[in-house]
């Protein structure tokens, strides 16, 4: 859910709305936010699932130190998505286990 | 190779400070920060700072990070944001660094490492779920990216992290079902708790979170009284329909640097653990490498800001850019404003931990 209003802070003054993929569905975030709050904005908690008994996680320190929060970004796997910056037209995609690259990358 | 007298690694308050300090006297200062933005944790402190003026007292830490980054770059001080340091070489002399995609080494003759802190997580049946968080996660979340991890928050630990980011959630339209605390009492400032109390937010105290339990989110908190002794009281669960449980108990430094370029560390607890041993300069047992900030010991940003006021002094001096007199003259200044600040109700514990360290360092 998005804070749009807010006592102290105000309007919320975000970058460009844009589009992008998440496991093939299309999703709406702002350009240059992190990746991880614009699935978050849309609803989406769980990024991946554990290699061994495939648990799902998600954001747990929102600052790029824990890693909880990898996914395939744009064919790359591990992109911690706390604090990359969301771009027009990326895919992004749940990652399973140690993650893979997509084939051909 | 980028040559520069003096690198800080970190733009939060403590670097930014170092970094100002320094620039000022005339060092050539290099200031790296792997954000994309400068102020380290201030950029999501949305509430006014306490004390004195010198202090920043009734400034918000949002307002601090700009200002003090305007600072900085009007002493000519370098800024290299998106810049991750991955490694430290010849003895605490040289630093690998990638900024953007772009793999660069930095030769100086000082360098200060300020990368904060972490926030520590607590284990329990459930802790994995998405939904459950850090509490410093949940604020960065709200104040900085504008969403809400959730609507329905269990926040765990009445420190002053607990309870300002519980405000700040109910701030931004969240409901806060309780705060828990196992300890008896709680741990962070009246004011705050004050604040959430009269929104009626119900703090337990001698409570703690025992389960998170739902589908492949968090749907529900079972939380427990404990005894006297901190263990949980049979029959004494409480359930609580939740999406988020933050879990805010304490912080740890951030030392890994320190660490590979071979600093002496002492375990401290009411410092946050292992903290890179470091004199009254700020200089650890690497000569030439200083800490400040959370890194040298979790602390509030104030000190963060006196510390690294201290190390830009130091550093000022060690080059030449100061003479020794006014060293002591700047240094005297600033460990009295120190002084003041840990008069506070956790001052005394906090300052023992430092006398512990600095006597390490003999």
């Amino acid at each position: 859910m998005r804070v749009t209003k807010h006592p102290i802070l105000g309007k919320m003054a975000k970058g460009q709305e844009v589009e992008f993929e998440f496991d093939g569905i299309p999703m709406r975030g702002y350009e240059g936010e992190p990746i991880a709050t614009a699935l978050m904005g849309a609803g989406v908690k769980v990024f991946r699932y554990t290699v061994k008994d495939h648990n799902p996680r998600g954001v747990f320190c929102a600052i790029g130190r824990c890693t909880d929060c990898v996914m395939r970004v744009d064919g790359m796997p591990n992109v911690r998505t706390c604090v990359t910056p969301l771009r027009k037209g990326m895919r992004v995609q749940t990652q399973t286990g140690l993650g893979a690259w997509e084939e051909g990358r | 190779m980028i040559e520069t007298e003096f690198a800080v690694v970190g733009a939060g308050p403590a670097g930014l400070s170092a970094a100002l300090e320094a620039g000022r006297a005339g060092v050539q200062t290099l200031l790296m920060d792997d954000n994309q933005a400068p102020g380290g944790q201030l950029v999501k402190q949305i509430h006014k700072f306490f004390g004195s003026k010198e202090h920043w007292a009734s400034e918000r830490g949002i307002d601090i990070g700009d200002k003090l980054l305007v600072q900085a770059q009007k002493a000519g001080v370098r800024v290299m944001l998106d810049t991750v340091v991955w490694g430290i070489f010849n003895g605490g002399k040289i630093l690998a660094i990638k900024q953007g995609d772009r793999n660069r080494q930095v030769l100086a003759q000082k360098i200060l490492l300020a990368t904060g802190a972490s926030e520590n997580p607590l284990a329990f049946p459930g802790w994995t779920l998405p939904g459950v968080l850090g509490a410093g996660a949940a604020q960065t979340l709200v104040n900085l990216h504008r969403v809400l991890p959730g609507t329905r928050v269990l926040m765990v630990g009445a420190g002053n992290v607990g309870l300002i980011v519980a405000y700040q959630l109910l701030q931004a339209g969240a409901r806060v079902v309780a705060v828990v605390e196992a300890l008896p009492t709680i741990g962070g400032y009246g004011v705050h708790a004050s604040k959430i109390r009269r929104m009626g937010v119900p703090i337990l105290t001698g409570h703690t979170v025992k389960e998170a339990s739902g589908n492949a989110e968090v749907e529900r908190a079972t939380v427990v009284r404990l005894d006297d002794r901190g263990a949980p009281l049979p029959g004494a669960e409480r359930e609580f329909e939740v999406d988020t449980i933050c879990i805010a108990v304490g912080l740890h430094p951030l030392a890994e640097l320190a660490w590979i370029c071979g600093c002496q560390f002492a375990y401290i607890p009411e410092l946050g653990g292992h903290v890179p041993v470091h004199a009254e300069n700020m200089e650890t047992t690497v000569p030439g490498v200083y800490v400040a900030g959370d890194v040298a010991g979790i602390e509030e940003a104030t000190v963060a800001m006196e510390e690294g006021r201290l190390t830009g002094v130091d550093v000022a001096r060690c080059l030449g850019y100061i003479s020794d007199r006014r060293a002591e003259t700047l240094r005297g200044e600033i460990q009295a404003r120190i002084e003041l600040i840990r008069t506070g109700p956790f001052g005394d514990a906090l300052k023992e931990g430092k006398e512990k360290l600095i006597e390490r360092r003999g």
